[in-house]
């Protein structure tokens, strides 16, 4: 008895506010909701027709998930997993950036060689933006000037003006650009190339033009380099650390991000696609496509500590902070 | 009315001639059409535009990158018959287009590229070796996998799956026994044993007629009958005569792979793995069909020179085969890795799928199947074995 009345305070005094780790299931067109502390699955919902990107906003309260076979954004409720409202997003949407102030989505619609720009608050399309084919890496730099798409038959990377919502640079990379991710000082840019197996890293000029800095290639003895896919990135708030997930080669590379050698590969779940940090970078979660997992990386020691299972074919991944 | 249209062209004349661009590529699909009989099954009709939607997908993905870049890509379709191809190879190069993606059969292919040896020539639909072998050009690209990378892949998956022991029933035509001979070359390279052979007589018979099942049934299992124990039976049918009635009647139930059953092919349309999925909805979009191999082959011939010009900046045909020939080279096609080019013979490296007609079932290279150098290079002719010349000192 005495345990029992222990435990259900331990359960009543439980810290309320915890982090909410949101999983887009691209085939089961669902989300999967884990809790931060606890790992444990709190729920899977239906999320539209192929989810993929997701992000959640600034201040943590909405969820936002590309439904690309829906051809819109569904907007989720992040404490009720209630659905809003729903964005315009221009056909296929597959991947998003949201503007640090939490106002524009920009959204790469893969089927129409577009950037399509919407206000969240008005729901209205500001713009949208003629890019190559097949756009879908999506980022913004921290000061909000440009957003980079990146498109994976044209090879390029767009730096797009979000003054004019014009293209000012063109950067070409290797083949099938998947992901581009800037550092958090805006100085860096990475743009990882799935079937080039390259991350292209381009320095960035206080005016936004960027300049190639070099090229991070991969290496794993005893894997056939056709399997070493960059495909998501992460890297650390300091600009230390860059994480890119492998793909097929089910590995997270560890590199270093300046001197642009790989320094490990952590072994995680297979058909490694997207990663995103939990608060304080932490732990780095990634999405595994053909086991239908994420795995738990503890960041500081580099090192896979936990899987957990989610829905099918899991995608894109993201945690909102501090739920009540 | 005549003047106004003269008046309307010449405007359009003026704006071309202000507009100069860092590279103008004009390039053509010439295809062949040849007689022959409606195939077997009615999903395999020809489109009237077979290679030319694929063709005008890639100039438009060529063209949105191009406008990035200052670079115009222009095409034209021709189609014609064995006996006009030459006055139609002379109006396309008249018209100064001196890159030529050619659908036609392996004598055709030749007579084009020697007609046309300053001009860039991609095979896209003759798997003959002999024109990788004996009879390479050196101004021609296959993108086409040969009939050599397609039994190599078929063989390569018989020996994973441990299904060594093969019937191998083939057409009379002499397509049908070249193809056969590229099984039996493929059963050597990876261990296969063909236990036995059967010929199936091309007898220009009802293979396509309302009742024809009935005397289906009855035929084929007595063409196959007693056959010495066998895994797996090959079918060598170029000619498209009885191969796909070969699953479901043969004497001894067992696998059917080539021509029927499971096939070797460049793409599918079911294919969705590697971002396929945007192809095919992209393809769909424009022609409005499901794609073909002949599409795709299409595609992935102006999309290499398309890449080629993005890269180099030229439209020169010898620069750009330069180029696609070199080290630097790659290119994404929805099938998993880069695609490049062999230098020895021009054959463009490529995973083989496995269809069933409704999925890809596997692809190949298969795991475990090993080069120096790459392991595409496991499927077709290899450089010591390729006896090509005309690329000889090349890249």
């Amino acid at each position: 008895m005495r345990i029992f009345v222990t435990l259900a305070l331990f359960l009543v005094f439980t810290p309320a506010q915890a982090d909410r780790i949101f999983v887009s299931n691209e085939r089961g067109n669902t989300v999967t909701v884990i809790d931060g502390a606890t790992w444990e699955v709190i729920k899977e919902f239906p999320a539209g027709l192929r989810p993929r990107g997701i992000t959640v906003s600034p201040d943590g309260t909405k969820l936002y998930v590309c439904a690309s076979d829906d051809n819109l954004v569904r907007v989720f409720d992040t404490r009720t997993f209630e659905e809003l409202h729903t964005l315009p997003s221009g056909p296929d949407p597959e991947l998003f950036v949201l503007e640090p102030n939490g106002r524009r989505l920009y959204i790469a619609n893969e089927d129409d060689n577009l950037v399509t720009v919407v206000d969240t608050e008005t729901h209205a399309v500001l713009a949208e933006v003629p890019v190559g084919v097949e756009p879908e890496g999506m980022a913004i730099s921290p000061n909000s000037a440009f957003v980079v798409n990146t498109s994976e038959t044209t090879n390029m990377a767009h730096f797009i003006d979000t003054q004019t919502n014009t293209i000012k640079y063109n950067m070409l990379v290797d083949q099938r650009p998947r992901y581009a991710e800037y550092t958090d000082d805006g100085k860096r840019l990475f743009v990882t190339a799935e079937i080039g197996g390259t991350v292209s890293v381009f320095d960035i000029a206080e005016d936004g033009k960027p300049t190639e800095a070099g090229k991070i290639s991969f290496e794993v003895p005893g894997v056939q380099t056709e399997w070493l896919q960059p495909v998501g990135a992460k890297v650390t708030s300091d600009g230390k650390w860059l994480f890119v997930a492998l793909g097929p080669s089910n590995r997270v590379a560890v590199v270093d991000a300046v001197t642009l050698e790989v320094a490990k590969y952590i072994l995680v779940g297979e058909r490694v696609w997207q990663l995103a940090f939990t608060p304080g970078e932490k732990f780095l979660l990634t999405t595994n496509g053909n086991t239908n997992d994420i795995t738990v990386i503890d960041v500081a020691a580099q090192k896979a500590i936990r899987s957990i299972p989610v829905g099918q074919q899991p995608w894109g991944v993201t945690v909102a902070a501090g739920i009540k | 009315m005549k003047a106004l249209c003269a008046a309307f062209v010449f405007s359009l004349a003026s704006i071309w001639s202000g507009t100069a661009f860092a590279a103008e590529l004009r390039a053509a699909v010439l295809r062949i059409d040849y007689q022959k009989l409606a195939p077997i099954s009615r999903f395999e009709k020809s489109p009237t535009d077979l290679a030319f939607a694929g063709a005008a997908l890639a100039t438009q993905d060529n063209q949105t990158t191009g406008q990035f870049l200052g670079h115009k890509f222009e095409l034209k379709t021709v189609s014609t018959t064995p006996e006009k191809a030459k006055d139609a190879l002379g109006s396309l190069r008249a018209d100064g287009i001196n890159v030529i993606v050619v659908s036609a059969n392996a004598d055709d292919l030749l007579a084009i590229a020697d007609a046309a040896t300053d001009a860039l020539v991609l095979n896209a639909g003759a798997p003959d070796i002999r024109l990788r072998d004996v009879d390479c050009r050196s101004n021609v690209l296959h993108i086409t996998p040969s009939n050599g990378m397609r039994a190599d892949a078929v063989a390569q998956f018989s020996a994973y799956k441990r299904w060594s022991r093969w019937l191998l029933v083939h057409g009379s035509n002499s397509a049908d026994k070249r193809l056969a001979d590229a099984y039996r070359k493929a059963a050597l390279k990876f261990g296969q044993k063909i236990v036995e052979e059967r010929e199936i007589l091309d007898t220009g018979g009802s293979r396509r007629s309302d009742t024809g099942h009935v005397a289906v049934q009855r035929q084929i299992p007595v063409l196959v009958q007693e056959a010495k124990e066998h895994d797996l039976v090959i079918a060598a049918d170029a000619s498209d005569v009885f191969a796909p009635y070969l699953p479901f009647h043969l004497w001894d139930p067992r696998p059917v792979m080539g021509s029927a059953g499971l096939r070797p092919v460049s793409f599918n349309p079911a294919s969705e793995s590697w971002g396929g999925t945007q192809f095919q909805s992209r393809f769909e979009k424009l022609a409005g069909r499901y794609v073909t191999e002949a599409d795709y082959d299409a595609w992935l011939a102006l999309r290499a020179v398309g890449e080629a010009v993005t890269r180099t900046g030229s439209d020169d045909p010898t620069v750009l085969r330069d180029y696609m020939l070199g080290d630097k080279f790659e290119l994404a096609a929805f099938k998993g890795q880069p695609l490049t080019f062999r230098s020895w013979n021009g054959q463009m490296r490529q995973p083989i799928l496995l269809y069933d007609g409704r999925i890809t079932a596997t692809v190949s290279p298969q795991e475990g199947f090993l080069h120096q150098f790459s392991p595409l290079d496991t499927l077709g002719l290899d450089a010591p074995e390729s006896k090509c010349t005309a690329f000889k000192g090349g890249n």
